[in-house]
């Protein structure tokens, strides 16, 4: 962390926080503000450079068309690749998710080079999948069961330089044979809304943990302990 | 407006109209419900052309979009009154059965106006050759149900295709009713406002990206679609008309969504042919709209509803109900008819309410985790009792404002009905 406050990038929300994501960015704002550390969200519109000296990045869901502006800005744009590069925490979710890869098929059938900071490729799978997902944290450093809610229609394989985020007990992920989302350096994709990070404050630790660079005091909340124990018990 | 006289209604149609209100009176005889549904489903299944049928010779108003379908179809449809017989689907069923059900159980009426959920217009409309349609705005909502919005657009433009007699009165500041409106031969633009979630990056046509200054929008690098100079836009409370016609709106509805939702129900009747001053003069009757506006006394407690679907929706309610309500019961459930994601909640701005709020808040409903999980971050303390009525009682005795999704609402009127509490009829601001 360069500075005193934590800042948190939100990029592309016009386009890329369809689905609550900005949610992401709420929690990580909240969960550091609660440990005395200053934070605050920074916008950064679509096609407007992405600063690369943010702490942390989140994106988010987007349809098709709106996927396709994001992905051409952010090929162009240096900022995100040079954050990735310098090990800053990135959370890609969903349309994100995809676009972080090398390249993805859209519901048209037309491909679409993605940014290529994740060894992934998407095509579309047959029909939407729609629900609950539980899943077993593969990434280091996370010990409780992944919880989220899947909406999406792509199928995504990982190349040899992406390892799982976690692997499926229920539900769809990236729907080949387990994987769900995936881990490469600093950054983190994933199929899984609820958003994400308010289901799953151990996820949102770490990440906040790699952005100030030390341990941080735990932050039990009677709330989030009792959703997850009702997604759990389902 | 184009009168359509041509009687197709034949030996099947009308056993399929007998059979339908038969099924209807029977379910209501034996409480499986009000019967809003049942009639019409039964028609639709015995002859799936009484739509048609039923629509032959009375004028058609379809009222669709995202947000405010029910509240425009009932002030639609209460300004039209004084002119004749209204056939509507009040209640809030808008899916084929509702429609069929609302024209079977008036069969003599002069008009029709029917709400008609958007991913049915094109269906719907193909049968009953809308005389007009309103197309009010078009936002998130549901969309682990509808996809994408892109997707609801293209039924609407597909319906405008299909029914080039249709006048469509259509919401100038929104981008993809705009564009789903766009082709139309006739069309009344209304400045109905545009909520900050109504929010598409990529212009339906072309995908360009939307650009937005205040209300105006315009799409970059694109000279054909802007935003069309309105016909008709609100002033504080008075509905002002291009050439200089000057109406003013006076609602028992609360909340400014409503006196554009009034916008677009005077500009249909004025397209329609009648005198909007006139019309204007019979919307303070509507007070409550499918139960989402009404009020109970249960137990000494006055208890207001009102329904919101979504992040626009929210946003509006909650500034409505914050201003005068010091206990406030939020209601979520994610059945398939609300969207199987509460992620929208995260899309509702309580940040905003949470510094200057003394309320008591209560999260309820199948998904109160969610909400109260949401609530705690956004720094406000919630007690969570997921049976909202239940939670409506904790409240001490004294005003009690819920705001809830569809199905939590309905789960609520459902269990007020059953404790015979009773309507309060004196709540709204006149």
């Amino acid at each position: 962390m360069s500075e005193s406050t934590l800042r948190v990038g939100v990029v592309a929300p016009e386009v890329l926080a369809t689905y609550g994501d900005l949610g992401n960015a709420l929690v990580l704002v909240e969960r550091a503000r609660r440990r005395g550390i200053d934070a605050e969200i920074v916008r950064v519109p679509l096609f407007e450079p992405v600063p690369n000296s943010l702490d942390i990045y989140a994106l988010g869901g987007g349809e098709d068309t709106a996927q396709a502006l994001a992905a051409a800005h952010l090929r162009e744009d240096p900022g995100l690749s040079q954050a990735a590069a310098a090990g800053k925490p990135i959370l890609a979710v969903c349309a994100a998710f995809q676009v972080l890869g090398k390249w993805y098929v859209d519901a048209n059938g037309s491909r679409i080079n993605g940014v290529g900071l994740l060894d992934a490729v998407t095509i579309p799978r047959d029909g939407r999948v729609v629900g609950e997902v539980i899943a077993h944290p593969v990434l280091a450093g996370l010990t409780k069961p992944l919880l989220g809610f899947e909406n999406h229609i792509g199928r995504t394989r990982l190349g040899p330089d992406a390892s799982p985020l976690g692997l499926v007990r229920a539900g769809v992920g990236n729907g080949e044979h387990g994987p769900e989302g995936a881990v490469q350096g600093s950054i983190i994709g994933t199929y899984l809304h609820g958003p994400v990070l308010a289901r799953n404050p151990q996820l949102a630790d770490l990440l906040l943990e790699r952005a100030v660079g030390h341990p941080l005091a735990p932050l039990p909340m009677a709330s989030v302990e009792r959703l997850r124990a009702e997604l759990l018990s389902q | 407006m184009r009168q359509k006289q041509k009687n197709l209604m034949n030996a099947r149609g009308r056993l399929a109209t007998a059979a339908g209100h038969l099924a209807g009176r029977v379910s209501q005889k034996l409480r499986l419900g009000s019967g809003g549904m049942i009639g019409g489903r039964v028609a639709l299944a015995l002859d799936p052309r009484i739509l048609a049928k039923l629509s032959a010779r009375v004028p058609v108003v379809l009222v669709t979009g995202t947000n405010g379908k029910s509240t425009t179809t009932g002030l639609l449809r209460s300004a039209l009154l004084p002119q004749g017989r209204v056939a509507s689907n009040v209640n809030g069923d808008n899916m084929p059965a509702g429609v069929a059900t609302a024209l079977m159980n008036d069969p003599d009426a002069d008009f029709a106006v029917l709400e008609v959920d958007e991913m049915h217009l094109p269906r719907i409309a193909r049968q009953t050759k809308p005389d007009m349609m309103v197309f009010l705005n078009l936002s998130r909502d549901q969309l682990d149900r509808v996809g994408e919005m892109k997707r609801v657009e293209g039924r609407l433009r597909k319906a405008v295709h299909e029914n080039p007699g249709a006048h469509v009165v259509a919401n100038a500041d929104d981008p993809l009713v705009a564009c789903a409106a766009w082709d139309a031969p006739r069309v009344t633009w209304v400045a109905a406002g545009s909520g900050r979630w109504n929010d598409p990056a990529a212009f339906p046509r072309g995908g360009g990206q939307i650009i937005r200054d205040g209300r105006d929008w315009w799409v970059a690098a694109d000279q054909t679609y802007r935003r069309p100079d309105p016909h008709w836009w609100v002033e504080d409370d008075t509905l002002v008309h291009a050439a200089g016609a000057r109406v003013p709106l006076r609602l028992s509805l609360p909340g400014e969504i409503n006196l554009l939702n009034a916008a677009q129900a005077l500009a249909a009747v004025s397209a329609l042919g009648f005198d909007a001053h006139a019309a204007a003069e019979e919307l303070p009757k509507v007070r409550d709209v499918a139960g989402r506006y009404q009020s109970f006394d249960v137990e000494g407690r006055q208890v207001q509803l009102l329904l919101a679907k979504n992040p626009a929706g929210w946003e509006e309610s909650l500034h409505i109900l914050t201003a005068d309500n010091d206990q406030l019961v939020l209601s979520v459930n994610a059945q398939v008819g609300d969207g199987e994601d509460t992620s929208w909640l995260w899309d509702v701005d309580f940040e905003s309410f949470a510094p200057d709020s003394a309320a008591t808040f209560y999260a309820s409903g199948e998904r109160a985790a969610d909400l109260q999980v949401r609530l705690d971050y956004a720094g406000l303390d919630s007690e969570l009792i997921a049976d909202p009525l239940a939670a409506v009682l904790a409240c001490r005795p004294g005003k009690v404002a819920v705001l809830a999704n569809y199905t939590a609402l309905q789960d609520l009127l459902a269990a007020i009905k059953t404790g015979g509490h009773q309507p309060v009829q004196e709540v709204h601001h006149e």
